[in-house]
Protein backbone atom coordinates (compact mmCIF):
# COMPACT_ATOMS: atom_id res chain seq x y z
CA UNK A 1 0.00 0.00 0.00
CA UNK A 2 1.44 3.53 -0.64
CA UNK A 3 -0.54 6.70 0.33
CA UNK A 4 0.43 9.29 -2.16
CA UNK A 5 2.03 8.03 -5.37
CA UNK A 6 -1.32 5.19 -6.24
CA UNK A 7 -3.70 5.42 -8.89
CA UNK A 8 -6.47 8.07 -7.40
CA UNK A 9 -9.21 8.27 -10.53
CA UNK A 10 -12.18 6.06 -9.74
CA UNK A 11 -12.23 3.64 -12.19
CA UNK A 12 -11.69 -0.12 -11.52
CA UNK A 13 -10.49 -0.71 -14.70
CA UNK A 14 -7.69 2.08 -15.21
CA UNK A 15 -6.81 0.99 -11.42
CA UNK A 16 -6.52 -2.64 -12.78
CA UNK A 17 -3.93 -1.25 -15.61
CA UNK A 18 -2.04 1.08 -13.53
CA UNK A 19 -1.30 -1.08 -10.53
CA UNK A 20 -2.14 -4.86 -11.46
CA UNK A 21 -1.52 -4.75 -14.94
CA UNK A 22 -1.43 -8.37 -14.70
CA UNK A 23 -5.06 -8.97 -13.61
CA UNK A 24 -6.35 -7.19 -16.37
CA UNK A 25 -8.31 -9.62 -19.07
CA UNK A 26 -6.44 -8.94 -22.19
CA UNK A 27 -8.39 -11.31 -24.80
CA UNK A 28 -5.13 -10.48 -27.69
CA UNK A 29 -2.91 -13.18 -25.84
CA UNK A 30 -5.93 -15.55 -25.69
CA UNK A 31 -4.56 -17.01 -29.19
CA UNK A 32 -1.40 -17.50 -31.18
CA UNK A 33 -2.12 -16.42 -34.71
CA UNK A 34 -5.04 -14.31 -36.54
CA UNK A 35 -8.08 -16.90 -37.22
CA UNK A 36 -6.51 -19.58 -34.78
CA UNK A 37 -9.58 -19.53 -32.75
CA UNK A 38 -9.77 -22.38 -30.18
CA UNK A 39 -13.45 -23.76 -29.93
CA UNK A 40 -15.26 -21.40 -27.24
CA UNK A 41 -19.14 -21.53 -26.25
CA UNK A 42 -21.19 -18.88 -27.61
CA UNK A 43 -25.36 -19.07 -29.39
CA UNK A 44 -27.78 -16.93 -27.81
CA UNK A 45 -31.10 -15.16 -27.65
CA UNK A 46 -31.32 -12.39 -25.18
CA UNK A 47 -33.61 -9.46 -24.94
CA UNK A 48 -33.92 -6.35 -23.47
CA UNK A 49 -37.39 -4.39 -23.19
CA UNK A 50 -39.36 -1.72 -21.67
CA UNK A 51 -42.66 -1.69 -19.69
CA UNK A 52 -44.44 0.92 -17.49
CA UNK A 53 -42.38 0.48 -14.13
CA UNK A 54 -38.76 0.05 -16.08
CA UNK A 55 -37.30 -2.56 -18.02
CA UNK A 56 -37.23 -6.14 -18.36
CA UNK A 57 -34.47 -8.27 -19.86
CA UNK A 58 -34.51 -11.58 -20.56
CA UNK A 59 -32.10 -14.42 -21.61
CA UNK A 60 -32.09 -18.13 -22.36
CA UNK A 61 -30.02 -20.88 -20.73
CA UNK A 62 -28.14 -22.68 -23.89
CA UNK A 63 -24.38 -22.45 -24.10
CA UNK A 64 -23.32 -24.18 -27.72
CA UNK A 65 -20.02 -24.75 -29.12
CA UNK A 66 -20.13 -25.72 -32.25
CA UNK A 67 -22.84 -28.22 -32.55
CA UNK A 68 -23.03 -29.20 -29.42
CA UNK A 69 -24.47 -28.29 -25.72
CA UNK A 70 -21.46 -27.09 -23.95
CA UNK A 71 -24.29 -26.00 -20.66
CA UNK A 72 -27.53 -26.25 -20.51
CA UNK A 73 -28.07 -23.86 -17.43
CA UNK A 74 -26.02 -20.87 -17.84
CA UNK A 75 -26.60 -17.41 -17.04
CA UNK A 76 -26.81 -14.69 -19.43
CA UNK A 77 -28.55 -12.16 -17.54
CA UNK A 78 -26.99 -10.27 -14.82
CA UNK A 79 -27.42 -7.22 -12.48
CA UNK A 80 -24.29 -5.33 -13.03
CA UNK A 81 -25.86 -3.30 -9.45
CA UNK A 82 -29.27 -2.61 -7.35
CA UNK A 83 -30.53 -0.59 -10.85
CA UNK A 84 -29.52 -1.98 -13.82
CA UNK A 85 -29.09 -5.43 -16.03
CA UNK A 86 -27.21 -6.83 -18.40
CA UNK A 87 -27.48 -9.54 -20.70
CA UNK A 88 -24.47 -11.02 -23.07
CA UNK A 89 -24.31 -12.40 -26.05
CA UNK A 90 -21.21 -13.79 -28.30
CA UNK A 91 -18.00 -15.46 -26.39
CA UNK A 92 -18.90 -16.47 -23.18
CA UNK A 93 -15.77 -16.62 -21.36
CA UNK A 94 -14.61 -13.34 -22.55
CA UNK A 95 -18.48 -12.46 -22.07
CA UNK A 96 -18.50 -13.57 -17.89
CA UNK A 97 -15.77 -12.07 -17.62
CA UNK A 98 -17.19 -8.28 -18.97
CA UNK A 99 -20.17 -8.92 -16.81
CA UNK A 100 -18.15 -9.32 -13.62
CA UNK A 101 -15.81 -6.44 -14.41
CA UNK A 102 -18.35 -3.92 -14.97
CA UNK A 103 -20.24 -5.28 -11.83
CA UNK A 104 -17.11 -4.12 -10.13
CA UNK A 105 -16.41 -1.21 -11.85
CA UNK A 106 -19.93 0.16 -10.56
CA UNK A 107 -19.74 -1.28 -7.54
CA UNK A 108 -15.96 0.73 -7.26
CA UNK A 109 -16.80 4.08 -8.29
CA UNK A 110 -20.06 3.92 -6.18
CA UNK A 111 -17.92 3.31 -3.49
CA UNK A 112 -15.25 5.60 -4.11
CA UNK A 113 -17.27 8.49 -4.81
CA UNK A 114 -20.09 8.04 -2.47
CA UNK A 115 -22.87 8.13 -5.50
CA UNK A 116 -23.66 5.73 -7.86
CA UNK A 117 -23.39 6.73 -11.50
CA UNK A 118 -26.34 7.86 -13.33
CA UNK A 119 -27.64 5.06 -15.68
CA UNK A 120 -26.15 6.58 -18.92
CA UNK A 121 -22.47 6.78 -17.33
CA UNK A 122 -22.88 2.99 -16.60
CA UNK A 123 -24.07 2.62 -20.20
CA UNK A 124 -20.68 4.68 -21.47
CA UNK A 125 -18.41 2.53 -19.33
CA UNK A 126 -19.50 -0.46 -21.12
CA UNK A 127 -19.30 0.66 -23.82
CA UNK A 128 -15.52 1.74 -23.64
CA UNK A 129 -14.72 -1.77 -22.32
CA UNK A 130 -16.95 -2.93 -24.97
CA UNK A 131 -14.21 -1.10 -27.75
CA UNK A 132 -11.14 -2.16 -25.62
CA UNK A 133 -12.07 -5.44 -26.22
CA UNK A 134 -12.34 -4.85 -30.22
CA UNK A 135 -9.13 -7.09 -31.08
CA UNK A 136 -10.66 -10.11 -29.52
CA UNK A 137 -14.00 -9.14 -31.49
CA UNK A 138 -11.94 -8.92 -35.00
CA UNK A 139 -10.36 -12.66 -34.11
CA UNK A 140 -13.97 -13.80 -33.94
CA UNK A 141 -14.25 -13.57 -29.77
CA UNK A 142 -16.90 -10.35 -29.93
CA UNK A 143 -18.42 -9.39 -27.09
CA UNK A 144 -22.24 -8.24 -27.50
CA UNK A 145 -24.39 -7.44 -24.56
CA UNK A 146 -27.56 -5.26 -24.06
CA UNK A 147 -27.87 -3.04 -21.52
CA UNK A 148 -30.71 -1.76 -19.47
CA UNK A 149 -32.11 -0.55 -16.17
CA UNK A 150 -34.22 2.13 -14.22
CA UNK A 151 -32.86 5.26 -14.78
CA UNK A 152 -33.79 7.19 -11.22
CA UNK A 153 -33.32 10.96 -12.19
CA UNK A 154 -35.79 10.12 -15.64
CA UNK A 155 -38.42 7.66 -13.33
CA UNK A 156 -38.18 4.89 -16.65
CA UNK A 157 -37.00 2.19 -18.22
CA UNK A 158 -34.15 2.63 -20.77
CA UNK A 159 -32.10 -0.22 -23.03
CA UNK A 160 -29.32 -0.06 -24.90
CA UNK A 161 -27.48 -2.10 -27.51
CA UNK A 162 -24.13 -2.27 -28.82
CA UNK A 163 -21.71 -2.80 -31.55
CA UNK A 164 -18.10 -4.65 -31.55
CA UNK A 165 -16.46 -0.88 -32.04
CA UNK A 166 -18.05 0.08 -28.84
CA UNK A 167 -20.69 1.96 -30.79
CA UNK A 168 -24.03 2.60 -28.27
CA UNK A 169 -27.50 2.73 -29.28
CA UNK A 170 -30.25 3.46 -27.22
CA UNK A 171 -33.79 1.71 -27.67
CA UNK A 172 -37.29 3.42 -26.92
CA UNK A 173 -38.98 -0.28 -27.34
CA UNK A 174 -37.59 -3.30 -27.09
CA UNK A 175 -33.91 -4.79 -29.16
CA UNK A 176 -32.69 -8.38 -29.04
CA UNK A 177 -29.43 -10.14 -29.55
CA UNK A 178 -27.51 -13.34 -30.38
CA UNK A 179 -27.77 -15.98 -33.03
CA UNK A 180 -31.74 -16.13 -32.45
CA UNK A 181 -32.33 -12.70 -32.24
CA UNK A 182 -33.99 -12.48 -35.81
CA UNK A 183 -36.70 -14.64 -34.52
CA UNK A 184 -37.56 -13.09 -31.03
CA UNK A 185 -37.36 -9.39 -32.70
CA UNK A 186 -40.35 -10.63 -35.45
CA UNK A 187 -42.22 -12.13 -32.60
CA UNK A 188 -42.01 -8.99 -30.23
CA UNK A 189 -42.35 -6.78 -33.51
CA UNK A 190 -46.24 -8.09 -33.31
CA UNK A 191 -46.51 -8.67 -29.29
CA UNK A 192 -45.55 -5.79 -28.30
CA UNK A 193 -47.41 -3.53 -26.24
CA UNK A 194 -45.82 0.01 -25.17
CA UNK A 195 -46.19 0.31 -21.07
CA UNK A 196 -47.34 -3.24 -20.58
CA UNK A 197 -47.51 -4.18 -17.36
CA UNK A 198 -45.07 -6.38 -15.32
CA UNK A 199 -47.42 -10.10 -16.68
CA UNK A 200 -47.53 -8.52 -20.22
CA UNK A 201 -44.54 -8.32 -20.17
CA UNK A 202 -42.69 -11.01 -19.02
CA UNK A 203 -45.54 -13.40 -21.28
CA UNK A 204 -44.13 -10.99 -24.49
CA UNK A 205 -40.37 -12.07 -23.29
CA UNK A 206 -41.38 -15.45 -22.81
CA UNK A 207 -43.30 -15.85 -26.41
CA UNK A 208 -40.03 -14.05 -28.09
CA UNK A 209 -37.65 -16.60 -26.55
CA UNK A 210 -39.95 -19.65 -27.34
CA UNK A 211 -40.16 -18.85 -31.05
CA UNK A 212 -36.05 -17.93 -31.27
CA UNK A 213 -35.99 -21.32 -29.94
CA UNK A 214 -38.11 -22.63 -32.39
CA UNK A 215 -36.00 -21.42 -35.09
CA UNK A 216 -32.87 -21.66 -33.74
CA UNK A 217 -30.66 -24.61 -32.62
CA UNK A 218 -28.13 -22.57 -30.56
CA UNK A 219 -30.84 -20.98 -28.50
CA UNK A 220 -32.64 -23.00 -25.72
CA UNK A 221 -36.16 -23.21 -25.29
CA UNK A 222 -37.54 -23.78 -22.05
CA UNK A 223 -36.98 -27.93 -20.91
CA UNK A 224 -39.52 -28.45 -18.43
CA UNK A 225 -38.54 -32.15 -18.48
CA UNK A 226 -35.97 -30.77 -16.43
CA UNK A 227 -37.06 -27.55 -15.05
CA UNK A 228 -35.15 -25.24 -16.83
CA UNK A 229 -36.40 -21.85 -17.57
CA UNK A 230 -35.30 -18.68 -19.32
CA UNK A 231 -33.93 -15.83 -16.98
CA UNK A 232 -36.07 -13.10 -16.62
CA UNK A 233 -35.11 -10.07 -14.61
CA UNK A 234 -37.05 -7.21 -14.10
CA UNK A 235 -35.67 -3.49 -12.85
CA UNK A 236 -37.46 -1.01 -11.26
CA UNK A 237 -38.00 1.80 -9.14
CA UNK A 238 -37.25 -1.02 -6.28
CA UNK A 239 -34.46 -1.95 -7.78
CA UNK A 240 -33.82 -5.22 -9.48
CA UNK A 241 -35.60 -8.52 -9.19
CA UNK A 242 -35.71 -12.02 -11.13
CA UNK A 243 -38.83 -13.59 -11.90
CA UNK A 244 -39.10 -17.05 -10.26
CA UNK A 245 -39.19 -19.52 -12.21
CA UNK A 246 -42.75 -20.38 -11.62
CA UNK A 247 -43.97 -18.00 -12.95
CA UNK A 248 -41.68 -17.94 -15.73
CA UNK A 249 -42.94 -21.48 -16.65
CA UNK A 250 -46.98 -20.15 -15.90
CA UNK A 251 -45.93 -17.24 -18.57
CA UNK A 252 -44.45 -20.09 -20.97
CA UNK A 253 -47.62 -22.23 -20.37
CA UNK A 254 -49.65 -19.10 -21.56
CA UNK A 255 -48.11 -18.78 -24.75
CA UNK A 256 -48.68 -22.43 -25.72
CA UNK A 257 -51.80 -22.34 -24.87
CA UNK A 258 -52.38 -19.31 -27.63
CA UNK A 259 -50.41 -21.32 -30.07
CA UNK A 260 -52.86 -23.88 -29.82
CA UNK A 261 -55.74 -21.87 -30.07
CA UNK A 262 -54.33 -20.17 -33.35
CA UNK A 263 -54.16 -23.54 -34.63
CA UNK A 264 -57.81 -24.67 -34.23
CA UNK B 1 28.16 20.95 4.52
CA UNK B 2 26.97 20.75 7.86
CA UNK B 3 26.15 18.01 9.65
CA UNK B 4 22.26 18.08 10.31
CA UNK B 5 21.61 18.11 13.85
CA UNK B 6 21.64 14.95 16.51
CA UNK B 7 18.00 14.14 17.32
CA UNK B 8 17.28 11.51 19.72
CA UNK B 9 14.80 9.22 18.23
CA UNK B 10 12.80 8.78 21.10
CA UNK B 11 12.26 12.10 21.38
CA UNK B 12 11.32 12.76 17.76
CA UNK B 13 8.82 9.91 18.14
CA UNK B 14 7.14 11.42 21.31
CA UNK B 15 6.90 14.97 19.44
CA UNK B 16 5.30 13.38 16.18
CA UNK B 17 2.85 11.74 18.59
CA UNK B 18 1.83 14.59 20.69
CA UNK B 19 1.68 16.64 17.09
CA UNK B 20 -1.07 13.77 15.74
CA UNK B 21 -2.71 13.53 19.22
CA UNK B 22 -3.29 17.66 18.95
CA UNK B 23 -5.23 17.03 16.01
CA UNK B 24 -6.98 14.21 16.62
CA UNK B 25 -8.53 15.73 20.17
CA UNK B 26 -9.89 18.53 17.86
CA UNK B 27 -12.20 16.54 15.87
CA UNK B 28 -15.30 14.99 17.08
CA UNK B 29 -16.22 11.30 17.84
CA UNK B 30 -17.26 8.25 16.58
CA UNK B 31 -18.23 4.96 18.08
CA UNK B 32 -18.82 1.91 16.47
CA UNK B 33 -20.89 -0.87 18.48
CA UNK B 34 -21.85 -4.51 17.97
CA UNK B 35 -25.59 -5.07 18.41
CA UNK B 36 -28.31 -7.38 17.55
CA UNK B 37 -28.81 -6.60 13.81
CA UNK B 38 -24.70 -6.11 13.22
CA UNK B 39 -22.52 -3.36 13.92
CA UNK B 40 -23.81 -0.17 14.27
CA UNK B 41 -21.59 3.15 13.76
CA UNK B 42 -22.20 6.42 14.94
CA UNK B 43 -20.50 9.80 14.35
CA UNK B 44 -21.33 13.15 15.69
CA UNK B 45 -20.73 14.97 11.94
CA UNK B 46 -23.45 18.00 10.74
CA UNK B 47 -21.36 18.03 7.72
CA UNK B 48 -21.78 16.68 4.17
CA UNK B 49 -18.01 14.79 3.71
CA UNK B 50 -18.71 11.66 5.36
CA UNK B 51 -16.93 10.22 8.35
CA UNK B 52 -18.27 6.75 7.55
CA UNK B 53 -17.37 4.49 4.46
CA UNK B 54 -18.43 1.29 2.94
CA UNK B 55 -14.84 -0.60 1.72
CA UNK B 56 -16.76 -4.32 1.24
CA UNK B 57 -19.47 -6.79 1.40
CA UNK B 58 -19.08 -6.71 5.17
CA UNK B 59 -16.41 -4.32 6.22
CA UNK B 60 -16.96 -0.74 6.83
CA UNK B 61 -14.37 2.34 7.40
CA UNK B 62 -14.65 4.88 10.19
CA UNK B 63 -12.26 7.72 10.26
CA UNK B 64 -11.15 10.74 12.85
CA UNK B 65 -9.22 13.91 12.65
CA UNK B 66 -7.42 15.16 9.57
CA UNK B 67 -10.42 14.97 6.77
CA UNK B 68 -8.22 14.96 3.77
CA UNK B 69 -5.95 11.87 5.22
CA UNK B 70 -8.39 9.69 6.69
CA UNK B 71 -10.32 10.02 3.34
CA UNK B 72 -7.04 9.01 1.47
CA UNK B 73 -7.01 5.54 3.79
CA UNK B 74 -10.71 5.00 2.74
CA UNK B 75 -9.98 4.88 -0.77
CA UNK B 76 -7.15 3.29 -0.69
CA UNK B 77 -9.11 0.62 1.61
CA UNK B 78 -11.85 0.18 -1.26
CA UNK B 79 -9.03 -0.03 -4.09
CA UNK B 80 -7.37 -2.23 -2.05
CA UNK B 81 -10.50 -4.66 -1.48
CA UNK B 82 -11.99 -4.28 -4.75
CA UNK B 83 -8.85 -5.61 -6.43
CA UNK B 84 -8.74 -8.47 -3.63
CA UNK B 85 -12.46 -9.80 -4.18
CA UNK B 86 -11.42 -9.36 -8.19
CA UNK B 87 -8.37 -11.65 -7.67
CA UNK B 88 -9.73 -14.22 -5.63
CA UNK B 89 -13.44 -14.14 -4.17
CA UNK B 90 -15.91 -12.12 -2.24
CA UNK B 91 -15.26 -14.13 0.68
CA UNK B 92 -11.24 -13.81 0.66
CA UNK B 93 -11.85 -10.05 1.52
CA UNK B 94 -11.29 -9.72 5.36
CA UNK B 95 -11.40 -6.73 7.68
CA UNK B 96 -8.23 -8.03 9.72
CA UNK B 97 -5.77 -7.86 6.35
CA UNK B 98 -7.07 -4.69 6.15
CA UNK B 99 -6.16 -3.64 9.25
CA UNK B 100 -3.22 -5.40 8.96
CA UNK B 101 -2.49 -3.24 5.87
CA UNK B 102 -3.20 0.17 7.43
CA UNK B 103 -1.33 -0.57 10.68
CA UNK B 104 1.47 -1.25 8.27
CA UNK B 105 1.30 1.79 6.02
CA UNK B 106 0.50 4.13 9.01
CA UNK B 107 3.81 3.30 10.82
CA UNK B 108 5.73 3.40 8.01
CA UNK B 109 4.53 6.91 7.96
CA UNK B 110 4.97 7.56 11.33
CA UNK B 111 8.52 6.70 11.51
CA UNK B 112 9.56 8.26 7.68
CA UNK B 113 7.96 11.03 7.57
CA UNK B 114 7.93 14.52 9.35
CA UNK B 115 4.55 15.04 9.64
CA UNK B 116 2.78 12.25 10.82
CA UNK B 117 -1.08 11.76 9.71
CA UNK B 118 -3.46 13.16 12.37
CA UNK B 119 -5.95 9.99 12.12
CA UNK B 120 -7.23 7.30 14.07
CA UNK B 121 -9.63 4.99 12.06
CA UNK B 122 -11.85 2.02 12.74
CA UNK B 123 -12.47 -1.09 10.39
CA UNK B 124 -15.51 -3.13 11.38
CA UNK B 125 -16.69 -6.35 9.77
CA UNK B 126 -19.84 -7.93 10.27
CA UNK B 127 -20.06 -11.69 10.56
CA UNK B 128 -22.01 -13.70 8.34
CA UNK B 129 -23.74 -16.83 10.14
CA UNK B 130 -23.94 -19.31 6.80
CA UNK B 131 -19.75 -19.25 6.61
CA UNK B 132 -18.25 -21.56 9.16
CA UNK B 133 -15.35 -19.91 10.58
CA UNK B 134 -16.58 -16.06 9.99
CA UNK B 135 -19.49 -16.10 11.95
CA UNK B 136 -18.28 -13.21 14.62
CA UNK B 137 -17.80 -9.45 14.52
CA UNK B 138 -14.62 -7.94 14.34
CA UNK B 139 -13.73 -3.99 15.24
CA UNK B 140 -10.34 -2.62 14.67
CA UNK B 141 -9.03 0.50 15.83
CA UNK B 142 -5.57 1.56 13.96
CA UNK B 143 -3.82 5.26 15.23
CA UNK B 144 -1.99 7.28 13.54
CA UNK B 145 1.73 5.50 14.72
CA UNK B 146 0.03 2.09 13.28
CA UNK B 147 -0.58 0.83 16.47
CA UNK B 148 -3.35 -1.67 15.98
CA UNK B 149 -5.80 -2.71 18.56
CA UNK B 150 -9.08 -5.10 18.30
CA UNK B 151 -12.12 -4.18 20.45
CA UNK B 152 -15.13 -6.56 21.74
CA UNK B 153 -18.34 -4.69 22.07
CA UNK B 154 -18.02 -1.17 21.49
CA UNK B 155 -14.81 0.95 20.18
CA UNK B 156 -14.51 4.99 20.48
CA UNK B 157 -12.13 6.93 18.54
CA UNK B 158 -11.65 10.82 18.17
CA UNK B 159 -10.84 13.41 20.74
CA UNK B 160 -12.07 13.30 24.45
CA UNK B 161 -12.98 9.18 24.55
CA UNK B 162 -12.64 8.73 28.27
CA UNK B 163 -16.20 10.29 29.31
CA UNK B 164 -17.74 8.09 26.24
CA UNK B 165 -15.63 4.90 27.18
CA UNK B 166 -16.59 4.98 31.09
CA UNK B 167 -20.25 5.74 29.87
CA UNK B 168 -20.52 2.53 27.20
CA UNK B 169 -18.30 0.33 29.89
CA UNK B 170 -21.32 1.04 31.80
CA UNK B 171 -24.26 1.07 29.49
CA UNK B 172 -23.18 -1.29 27.14
CA UNK B 173 -25.23 -4.91 26.53
CA UNK B 174 -24.68 -7.34 23.76
CA UNK B 175 -27.27 -7.88 21.19
CA UNK B 176 -29.06 -4.44 21.56
CA UNK B 177 -31.70 -4.12 18.89
CA UNK B 178 -30.90 -1.07 16.45
CA UNK B 179 -32.94 1.42 17.75
CA UNK B 180 -31.78 0.92 21.67
CA UNK B 181 -27.56 0.79 20.12
CA UNK B 182 -28.10 4.22 18.06
CA UNK B 183 -30.06 5.68 21.57
CA UNK B 184 -26.73 4.52 23.30
CA UNK B 185 -24.47 5.90 20.22
CA UNK B 186 -25.88 9.20 20.77
CA UNK B 187 -26.08 9.27 24.36
CA UNK B 188 -22.25 8.39 24.30
CA UNK B 189 -21.29 11.40 21.55
CA UNK B 190 -23.40 13.21 23.88
CA UNK B 191 -20.65 13.34 26.34
CA UNK B 192 -17.61 14.07 24.42
CA UNK B 193 -16.01 17.17 26.23
CA UNK B 194 -15.97 19.06 22.92
CA UNK B 195 -19.39 17.77 21.73
CA UNK B 196 -22.62 18.83 21.39
CA UNK B 197 -25.10 18.21 24.76
CA UNK B 198 -27.87 18.32 22.63
CA UNK B 199 -27.64 16.03 19.66
CA UNK B 200 -30.29 16.21 17.18
CA UNK B 201 -30.18 13.10 13.99
CA UNK B 202 -29.38 15.93 11.19
CA UNK B 203 -25.64 16.07 13.60
CA UNK B 204 -25.10 12.62 13.24
CA UNK B 205 -24.06 10.56 10.54
CA UNK B 206 -24.96 6.73 10.75
CA UNK B 207 -24.38 3.95 8.96
CA UNK B 208 -25.48 0.14 9.68
CA UNK B 209 -23.47 -3.43 9.00
CA UNK B 210 -26.86 -5.31 8.27
CA UNK B 211 -26.18 -9.09 9.73
CA UNK B 212 -29.66 -9.75 7.54
CA UNK B 213 -29.41 -8.55 4.79
CA UNK B 214 -26.65 -10.34 1.94
CA UNK B 215 -24.11 -9.58 -0.48
CA UNK B 216 -23.57 -5.57 0.62
CA UNK B 217 -24.53 -5.49 3.86
CA UNK B 218 -23.15 -1.56 4.18
CA UNK B 219 -26.48 0.61 4.95
CA UNK B 220 -26.48 4.60 5.33
CA UNK B 221 -29.66 5.23 7.45
CA UNK B 222 -31.10 8.16 5.92
CA UNK B 223 -31.83 10.96 8.84
CA UNK B 224 -35.32 10.60 8.33
CA UNK B 225 -35.24 7.14 9.78
CA UNK B 226 -32.71 8.30 12.58
CA UNK B 227 -34.84 11.00 13.31
CA UNK B 228 -37.91 8.25 13.70
CA UNK B 229 -35.78 6.48 15.88
CA UNK B 230 -34.16 8.80 18.31
CA UNK B 231 -38.15 10.15 18.41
Amino acid sequence: MHFWDGYRGTSFTELLEAEHPQLKPNLRHWFAEPGQLPPTASGTTCLALRFAGGALVAGDRLATMGNQVASRRIEKVFATDDYSLMAIAGAAGPAMEMARLIGIQFEHREKIEGAPLELEGKANTLAQLIRQNLPAAMQGLAVLPLFAGYDRRRRTGRVWKYEITGGRYEESEFECVGSGAIFARESLKVSFRENAQRADALRMAVQALTDAADEDRGTGGVDDERGIYPNVKFCTAEGVESAPDEEVAGAWREVLVARRRRRE
Amino acid sequence: MSLPFYVNPEQMARDKSEYARKGIARGKSVVTLECGAGVLIVAENPLKLQKLGEIYDRIAFAGVGRFSEFERLRKMGVQWADVEGYRFSRDDVRGKALANLYAQALGEEFTRSSKPFEVEIVVAEVGDAELAGQEANAIYQVSFDGAIQDHEGYCVIGGSIHALQRHLETNYRANLELGAALRLGRDTLQRAENGNPNLRSGDLEVIVLDRRRSGRRFRRLPPEEVQQILG
